[in-house]
């Protein structure tokens, strides 16, 4: 299933109709991330960086689990530690992998404006192209989950491929394969929601009465997915947020452009341009990171990076 | 493991107790989720600190660290009490009716024999009464006041749910519901498996908690059968294989040991341990000593060990004691030591009490390490401020420091968890001018050798005489080496019952160690690894996976020790008659004429059931002992012993007999009885512990690791750090009576602090996996705060249960 | 994400405008062709292997620059699970993830080296002095300690006061061969970390 230009069915800030004829065996894929199997071993976050030739930097504690703290250009993947006492007392101890969640409706690919620096395959991946990144980081305002990052070092922005390389050659991504005890599984999208209502079974039959199955509709479901013990309270789990949605601004944004006439796209080009060349690559500032280490003091950490304007 | 990783997924209950194999063992503990998520298995973690496997278990229940004996006896009581054990399995499989001496006692922790000057027992009383026969006198009714059933349902009445609370800060509610679903593995159809490592063994009564283990899975009928088992989870990739092989102060290969000095003659040693049934038509194994013996001399010195010298028996030191790691360093300490190789091991972090071990250290004239990574035992005379505070110009010490290869530039076998014995492959060079260690030691022997050769010296003839028939003498291969421990005929070997048949020609590799005899006819240098390399080539290499009765018994993947056998005392596995207790999970069964199925028998393949021989060949009973005999040095049942240092101060079973508080019958050194800390100067209970992003101290060399867990930290529950002014991320203090380190605070829920007999005890928890070398953040070795005691049997230091102070940095 | 500034606002919409009408401008799509990075491993030399951590023994892939043939030096870049091995099925836990890192670890030890009485530093040596040095200490002692007879006069043979440690992740045949070598000098305080 190598992936090549007649598999990219979406192109970002490109208005002319993608290739729509081929339809692969295997496509759509999904990963599906079983938090009820996980023990947070970061296995993933190992084979992740591993494989894709990355290396983060080596940090300190703050006082929890999580490390890195957060994704970074390095860091497709992180583990995400909450600890919660249910209504019966008892803990529990629910870890989350955090990273792509591979939209069907990908917001990140709708926010940028650079012509085919994010393409999404056939089968479902959605993928940064580097070369043609322009640094502008629109794709992480973009998304509902927060997950792209900006490079210090070249500018760009980063983010899970979902192993596009691997899956290509016929192989699952190396965070899946590698995962000790089977909460990360790969497949076809319809053999995983298969086997996650399976899983949401078992987990009833445990005393899970609200366990579920996360494929938001938002974002016209995801080809990375969770199962969740409590699929009411997604926000339990670091803040997965209950209804992700594309920002309407995007929206508006798509909506608006295609009346404008030329001379007022140059202009707003050349507004853009400035902009990009004044300001650089986003990256957090002082107060994010003072109010990441506030954040470190509480037992559920999420020192995430906010994209930031000056 | 009695089973092995793969069988763990046809369990119905697991419990987890003494370790967290999902920190320690993740890929091993898939087959955990397996059982969960195919045979709607039920997991049950217990531990001080809900840990990773806690994560996704069913039921989690605290526990107070070093306190398991006291759990268990307690579902040792609920068992017997409510008459949940497998009757037919206890009665026929253990020694349940099996009659004890009548001079044997216990009263008030201690056991008859006892020697409160010496701290050891006279264990002739703890027998069983045996008839004129020389056999086991039993009473099958379990009538007999002395039956070994009434002796342990009495011994275990203390145990009860409030004294489990007391003595664990285990909830009571809590506590029954892990015994109800414990005893619902009591039924033959259904299995328990219990996974522990080293929060078991790292205690001062660590080889009773193991036993206590065992006892309780007899009782259920869980031993032998399939999904259920005994199951060490090992902590390195060949710490089996050089159990195995006897890399240990007081053992040969084989689990063969070595003699000790009074032991003069070769007959003495011999009979010792050729141990005759004590049951009429009973296999008894070990009755076969002198076969695996002699055919190690021979490997080891080929033609200079013959009959007329007793097979070269005086090359062989004799032990005035064991020399084990906690001896070795007492001794060193007080200067008695000269030399000492560390190959691949890292004692100066590894063994307790940093302070100590540095001060032994320097007082060697030499040291050698040969490693593939720096470490801190090669750097201990190196200053490395706070971290490693030394003078270098104050010591003497010569240290050599030899680069050695790692996994991925040799060939070679390791064994794992599961006996399995498994082949790998070199795949690219060492960097520099690193070596295999093979190569190291050889030429290390080889210039030994050549200086006695030229020189003399003291008793040169076991170096001297040394088999060494290598191709290449300064670097044996691994396929030599490993012919020769699985061992070959030396002359035509014949079988006993029919002498013209030879089953071996002179020069052929053995198929097993139904082969090896005591004449000198056969060499073989570790007898349970005779079949790993046969005239079929090597087996250790096999890659067959296919698994044909689906239960997960791959018998031509690589090589289980012992006879490719997969889980052992699978006999145990079928009723008396030979038919299986669960059909469903079959490993093997009577066909009327032979014993057939999915596994290696661990019986003799033609031996009809109705003869009646007992399932635990192993043992002389042929049955497995709830009594343990004169096995054990601190007595015939497991009993709850404090830890040396303990919060309360006194032992709850009986408050009043100071001589019974920890374990009466553990070796302390005088110098650390008086190291030992008190509750009242150190109130929190600490325990030492790896994390599942690094591998004890190598991994801090490692980018990715370091990566995922790049500072030292200790973890306290939210109950201490509020208590203490602390929030998550300030760094802490953490005092022992032997040292202090500094580390951040995690403040967690996962640590609950503990009602104990009525005072709050609060739990602190330490990873060990920093030090002062290494990518990740430099930090204190954990063991600068850890008591220089062992358990009372194998002596493995007590790194799970000792006293601190924790004060904010 | 839906409440953005103003600046924002304009600022995305600015930059979002200038990629798209570049487009319009005649930049096509058969210019930026994305396709998936190449798939390394799939010409590299593979070679089986244990990881060396804990007792689990999961089977790994090493994959290696260089096809072993005469004129190419190997060098691994890359190790995952084996799929085929029935107790990992080619998962790894996050240590066996990174045996990359152990392999090509800063911290391996490339020569012998040597640490004098009293140094605070170390020196490169040659192996056969090194070797040639211990065995001279190791003669040395044994000669000076090895216990023949004990005091009640009987035959014990035993060297107590060197010692050895053995690695339980070194390989059978490197135990055996140690074993056999270390009884051989009458040597008594050995032990692995089965001991620990």
């Amino acid at each position: 299933m190598a992936l090549e230009s007649q598999d990219i069915v979406r192109r970002s800030a490109t208005t002319t109709k993608p290739p729509q004829v081929r339809r692969a065996r295997t496509a759509p894929v999904a990963k599906l991330i079983d938090t009820s199997k996980c023990i947070g071993c970061k296995a993933c976050q190992v084979a992740c960086m591993e494989w894709n030739d990355l290396r983060d930097e080596i940090g300190t504690c703050s006082g929890v689990y999580d490390n890195p703290l957060d994704l970074t250009e390095h860091s497709w993947t992180v583990m995400r530690f909450a600890e919660h006492e249910n209504e019966r007392g008892d803990l529990e101890w629910l870890i989350r992998k955090d990273g792509c969640m591979h939209c069907a409706e990908p917001g990140c690919l709708a926010a940028c404006p650079s012509p085919g620096a994010i393409v999404q395959y056939a089968n479902g991946i959605v993928d940064f192209d580097s070369e043609h990144c322009i640094g502008c980081g629109y794709c992480i305002t973009g998304c509902p989950f927060n997950i792209p990052r900006l490079s210090g070092v070249d500018g760009k922005a980063y983010k899970c491929t979902l192993c596009s390389d691997r899956v290509a050659a016929g192989r699952e991504p190396a965070c899946v394969k590698a995962c000790p005890t089977g909460a990360l599984v790969f497949g076809t999208k319809e053999d995983m929601l298969r086997h996650a209502e399976e899983r949401v079974e078992d987990l009833k039959s445990r005393g899970f009465e609200n366990a579920g199955i996360y494929d938001p509709e938002g974002v016209g479901g995801t080809h990375v997915m969770y199962v969740l013990h409590h699929r009411d309270r997604p926000e339990l789990y670091n803040d997965l947020p209950a209804d992700p949605k594309i920002s309407t601004l995007v929206k508006v944004w798509k909506g608006v452009a295609k009346p404008l006439g030329v001379a007022g796209m140059l202009l707003a080009a050349f507004a853009g341009f400035l902009h990009y060349i004044r300001v650089g690559p986003n990256e957090t500032t002082d107060d994010d990171e003072r109010e990441a280490a506030r954040a470190v003091g509480a037992s559920a950490v999420r020192a995430r990076r906010e994209t930031t304007d000056e | 493991m009695t089973n092995h990783w793969v069988d763990i997924k046809n369990a119905d209950l697991v419990l987890i107790m003494g370790g967290n194999a999902a920190e320690a063992h993740p890929c091993g503990f898939k087959w955990v989720t397996e059982a969960k998520a195919n045979n709607g298995a039920r997991l049950v973690v217990v531990d001080p600190r809900f840990t990773r496997s806690a994560s996704v278990a069913d039921v989690y229940v605290p526990i107070r660290t070093g306190t398991d004996i006291a759990f268990l006896g307690g579902l040792i009581r609920y068992l017997l009490e409510n008459d949940r054990i497998q009757h037919e399995y206890v009665a026929n499989y253990t020694d349940a009716s099996f009659i004890v001496k009548e001079d044997f006692a216990f009263e008030s922790g201690l056991y008859s024999g006892y020697d409160p000057e010496r701290r050891t027992y006279d264990r002739s009383s703890w027998d069983y009464e045996l008839d004129e026969n020389g056999y086991v006198r039993t009473d099958p009714t379990f009538s007999h006041p002395r039956c070994v059933l009434n002796l342990m349902r009495r011994h275990y009445s203390r145990y009860t749910p409030e004294m489990v609370e007391r003595i664990c800060g285990t909830p009571r509610e809590k506590f029954l519901e892990v015994c109800e679903l414990v005893a619902s593995t009591a039924t033959p159809e259904r299995a328990m498996t219990i996974m522990y490592a080293l929060g078991w063994t790292q205690h001062s009564i660590g080889s009773q908690m193991i036993r206590c283990g065992a006892m309780l899975q007899l009782l259920l009928g869980n031993i032998g059968v399939s999904g259920g088992g005994m199951n060490a989870l090992r902590g390195h990739s060949n710490i089996q294989g050089l159990t195995d092989l006897g890399l240990l102060s007081d053992l040969l290969p084989g689990y063969l040991t070595l003699p000790r000095d009074h032991e003069q003659r070769f007959a003495d040693y011999i009979t010792a341990r050729t141990q005759q049934p004590l049951r009429p038509n009973q296999m008894s194994y070990w009755q076969n000593y002198p076969r695996f013996f002699v055919s190690l001399q021979k490997a080891w010195w080929g033609e200079a060990a013959r009959e007329d010298n007793d097979w070269a028996y005086d090359y062989l030191p004799k032990l005035d004691r064991v020399y084990d790691m906690l001896q070795t360093y007492e001794l060193m300490y007080q200067g008695r030591f000269n030399g000492y190789l560390a190959q691949g091991f890292n004692p100066l972090a590894a063994a307790p009490h940093k302070a100590k071990l540095a001060a032994a250290l320097a007082k060697l004239k030499f040291l050698v390490v040969m490693d593939p990574l720096v470490t801190e035992t090669s750097e201990f005379w190196r200053n490395f401020g706070e971290h490693n505070d030394v003078d270098p110009s104050t010591i003497e010490t010569e240290v050599f420091r030899l680069p050695t290869t790692c996994f991925a530039e040799e060939d070679g076998a390791l064994v794992n968890s599961g006996r399995w014995l498994q082949w790998h492959w070199k795949g690219a060079d060492p960097p520099g001018e690193a070596k295999t260690d093979i190569e190291i030691m050889s030429r290390i022997f080889r210039r030994l050798r050549k200086l006695y050769e030229e020189e003399g010296g003291a008793f040169p003839d076991p170096i001297l005489n040394l088999t060494w028939p290598y191709a290449n003498p300064e670097h044996p291969s691994p396929e030599e080496i490993a012919k020769e421990y699985n061992g070959k005929a030396l002359a035509d070997v014949v079988d006993e019952t029919e002498p013209t048949r030879i089953v071996r020609r002179a020069g052929e590799q053995l198929s097993g160690f139904g082969e090896l005899r005591a004449d000198g006819s056969t060499a073989c240098g570790c007898w349970i690894y005779a079949g790993c390399w046969t005239e079929a080539g090597n087996q250790m290499a096999r890659r067959d996976n296919s698994d044909p009765t689906g239960i997960g018994q791959t018998l031509n993947w690589a090589w289980s020790w012992p006879a490719n056998r997969r889980v052992l005392y699978n006999r145990a596995s079928c009723d008396p008659s030979g038919r299986p207790w669960n059909p469903e999970r079959k490993l093997i069964e009577w066909n009327g004429t032979r014993w057939v199925g999915a596994d290696t028998p661990d019986y003799p393949v033609d031996q009809d059931p109705a003869a009646g021989m007992g399932p635990f060949i192993m043992n002389q009973e042929g049955i497995a002992r709830f009594f343990g005999r004169a096995a054990l040095a601190d007595g015939p049942f497991p009993e709850h012993y404090e830890p040396f240092e303990t919060p309360l101060g006194y032992n709850p079973l009986y408050p009043d007999e100071r001589r019974a508080v920890s374990n009466p019958a553990a070796r302390v050194f005088e110098g650390d009885r008086r190291e030992f800390g008190n509750a009242a100067e150190f109130p929190h209970v600490a325990t030492t512990y790896r994390l599942t992003e690094h591998f004890h101290f190598w991994t801090k060399h490692v980018r990715l690791n370091a990566i995922m867990q790049p500072e030292q930290f200790v973890e306290i529950g939210e109950e201490l750090a509020a208590e203490l002014g602390v929030a998550a991320g300030d760094r802490v203090r953490v005092i022992s009576n032997r040292g202090w380190i500094t580390a951040v605070a995690v403040v967690t829920k996962r640590i609950k602090s503990l009602d104990i007999d009525g005072r709050r005890v609060h739990t602190v928890g330490i990873p060990i996996h920093w030090g002062f070398t290494g990518l990740a953040r430099p930090g204190f070795l954990a063991n600068t705060l850890t008591p220089f005691v062992g358990d009372a049997n194998v002596q493995t230091p007590e790194f799970k249960s000792f006293l601190v102070r924790v004060e904010k940095a | 994400m839906t409440d953005m500034t103003r600046r924002e606002f304009l600022t995305f919409s600015g930059a979002s405008l200038a990629g798209s009408s570049l487009a319009l401008l005649g930049f096509s799509p058969s210019e930026a062709v994305a396709s998936a990075r190449d798939f390394k491993l799939a010409k590299a030399t593979e070679t089986r292997n244990t990881c060396p951590y804990c007792s689990v023994s999961c089977g790994i892939l090493m994959y290696s620059l260089g096809d072993r043939s005469k004129n190419a030096k190997s060098t691994i870049f890359h190790i995952e699970g084996d799929p085929d091995h029935p107790v990992n099925r080619g998962t790894l836990c996050p240590k066996g993830a990174g045996l990359i890192d152990f392999i090509h670890s800063p911290s391996r030890l490339k020569y012998p080296e040597y640490r004098a009485p009293r140094s605070d530093r170390w020196q490169r040596i040659s192996w056969d002095e090194a070797l040639d040095r211990i065995a001279r200490l190791l003669k040395q002692d044994r000669d000076a300690n090895l216990v023949t007879r004990d005091a009640a006069g009987r035959t014990v043979n035993r060297w107590t006061t060197t010692g050895m440690l053995a690695a339980s992740a070194s390989s059978n045949e490197t135990g055996y061969l140690t074993h056999k070598i270390v009884r051989s000098l009458g040597l008594v305080a050995f032990d692995n970390q089965a001991r620990v």
